[in-house]
């Protein structure tokens, strides 16, 4: 299986979130940017694991972004065993842009499966597998928890549907999110940090895109009013404000 | 000009992911001063119950009930929604950000040249020809106003995030041939297993999610009898699904699933930031807890500081009487 892993740079989870440029602008001073979880923990690690266990093929990973992101995420991908990586020099604009580029790579590569995370942690969009299947005219297996070869050109995944799970067939090519269930996270060794400096890295410039959308201005919520504590003795006292107060029941 | 809904339905009942993107269709509608609200039901849907969308401001239904429909396929429900759009001359397309809106509305986007901005939160502002659309962002921490740049607008707007409010009025159903045949189906569904009878999570209204402050699994039927008497869905946090005491499709956060309910009562869960991902754009968050330093306590609307084992039956009680007491 040639398969293609599409990794995003996205600040930690715990990274501290505030705007400048009159709220237009996210400010990255003292963030830490990491692998989005999703795409790291799920996407890549299956596809690593399918590799494995059919002993050919290749993982490659893919990330548009500026020279940074080398050292943040690519180098990480390589060393947690993908075989080669493609970074498209460019800002990522917004989904749409991102997709365009992933595509206009692929149409030219014959992977048999794209893997995306079902989403990044910063924009939340669940947005670029469809949209690279899209472009690509190919099926899209969206919010999978498990994929398993059946033989050398049709899956079988399993994905979440509102209020259950649903159990698809699917021939290669394809296009698939992956999400938890997917693959257990694995942490890098010495070994494979070692060997990610030698895997190689292509660069290529983005393909001409306009932007679909873009951000006009970024908000940060309301505080939460201080927490009312209740009795534990009289819980019934919370029943009263959730109806009177809060009105939500 | 008109603005354009895709039905979510299930064994042919209309999902309530429908009469919200109904009636936010409908406002939007007004905003762009068209009367029209066409909404297309893929699938089994019976004329009658597409009717009834009329309820919700819908002024058209167009169904194609053909079987293939029946399992999801993105392409096919893609293909489809954009031959509705160009029969309809629909400029904005309004699509619930559930499991199947996750899959479908990025597609239509591209294969429509049509800006989506996924996981909405508020009605557009709309100035002309320009819309601005709110969404939430770094997970549930910020928010972004996004403008779509492109003549045709898509909005996949988040569940629970637009009140339902039933109306009168009904919609006139046609049938519509969207053009697909078997050979575009892609996909194929083997079995579809049902989790459970009670109304699913990112849909609920009201949530009642533990942690592992409850010591097992065996505990879990306090956490139920609670849930069931407010009328609530179960959830959990991840450490609880990873010791498997409870499945993961409960698995609220980061990682798991992402809910706006009305509600959100959360017992024994410390409320780490990847807990909070999941839950912070709930209206009201009641935390209960032994501890009284749980980071929890500063997300949380009300709190009860205590031993969940003795509070959660006496809430249950309280919840049964008030319940009496109101029907």
């Amino acid at each position: 299986m040639k398969m293609l892993v599409c990794i995003s740079k996205t600040p930690d989870t715990t990274a501290k979130i505030a705007f400048t440029n009159n709220n237009s602008t996210f400010d990255t001073n003292g963030v830490t940017f990491i692998m989005n979880p999703t795409d790291e923990w799920y996407a890549l690690v299956r596809a690593i694991e399918i590799k494995e266990q059919t002993g050919t093929g290749s993982v490659t990973v893919i990330n548009v972004g500026p020279k940074e992101n080398e050292s943040i995420v690519i180098q990480k991908a390589l060393a947690i065993g993908a075989d080669n990586a493609v970074r498209i020099d460019a800002v990522p604009d917004d989904a749409h842009f991102v997709a365009a580029q992933i595509a206009a790579h692929a149409e030219t590569e014959n992977y048999d499966i794209i893997f995306t995370g079902k989403e990044t942690i910063d924009y939340n969009g669940s947005a670029i597998g469809g949209m690279v299947a899209e472009l690509l005219n190919l099926p899209y297996i969206s919010l999978a928890n498990s994929l398993q070869l059946i033989n050398a050109t049709t899956a079988s995944a399993t994905r979440e549907i509102e209020g259950g799970i649903e159990e698809v067939e699917v021939a290669v090519p394809f296009v698939i999110s992956a999400q938890k269930g997917m693959a257990e996270q694995r942490i890098p060794n010495m070994r494979g940090i070692m060997a990610a400096r030698t895997k190689p890295v292509k660069v290529l410039p983005p393909k001409d895109f306009s932007p679909y959308t873009s951000i006009v201005s970024y908000e940060l919520p309301p505080a939460r009013t201080q927490v009312k504590l209740i009795d534990p003795e009289h819980p019934e006292e919370l029943i009263r404000l959730l109806h009177e107060q809060a009105k939500v029941i | 000009m008109s603005v354009l809904i895709y039905v979510n339905h299930q064994n042919g009942k209309i999902k309530k992911s429908t009469f919200e993107t109904a009636l936010y269709a409908r406002k939007v509608a007004e905003m762009l001063q068209t009367d029209e609200v066409i909404a297309l039901s893929l699938g089994q849907v019976s004329d009658e119950a597409l009717t009834l969308l009329g309820n919700y401001g819908v002024t058209k239904v167009l169904s194609d009930n053909q079987a293939l429909f029946d399992h999801f396929d993105a392409g096919v429900h893609t293909k489809a929604l954009a031959s509705a759009v160009e029969q309809t001359g629909a400029t904005a397309i309004i699509i619930s950000q559930n499991s199947n809106g996750k899959a479908i509305a990025p597609r239509l986007s591209m294969r429509l040249k049509a800006g989506l901005v996924s996981g909405a939160i508020e009605l557009p502002i709309v100035n002309g020809n320009t819309f601005t659309v709110k969404k939430s962002v770094f997970s549930g921490k910020a928010f972004a106003n996004y403008s779509i740049l492109t003549p045709i607008k898509i909005i996949a707007l988040n569940p629970n995030s637009y009140p339902v409010v039933k109306g009168q009025g009904l919609a006139a159903v046609e049938q519509f041939n969207s053009g697909i045949t078997a050979s575009d189906v892609k996909i194929k569904v083997k079995e579809i297993k049902s989790l459970s009878d009670s109304v699913p999570l990112p849909e609920a209204e009201l949530v009642v999610s533990a942690g592992r402050g409850m010591k097992g699994p065996e505990n879990w039927g306090m956490i139920e009898e609670l849930a069931q008497a407010l009328g609530a869905a179960t959830a959990c946090s991840r450490p609880v699904a990873d010791v498997h005491w409870r499945p993961h499709h409960e698995h609220v956060g980061q990682t798991g699933i992402t809910i706006r309910p009305n509600l959100y009562i959360a017992i024994g869960i410390s409320g780490a930031i990847q807990h909070l991902a999941g839950v912070n754009n709930s209206k009201v968050i009641v935390v209960i807890n032994k501890d009284p330093e749980a980071p929890f306590f500063k997300a949380a609307d009300y709190g009860i500081v205590g031993d969940a084992f003795e509070i959660i039956p006496k809430l249950t009680q309280a919840v049964k009487a008030f319940k009496a007491q109101n029907n």
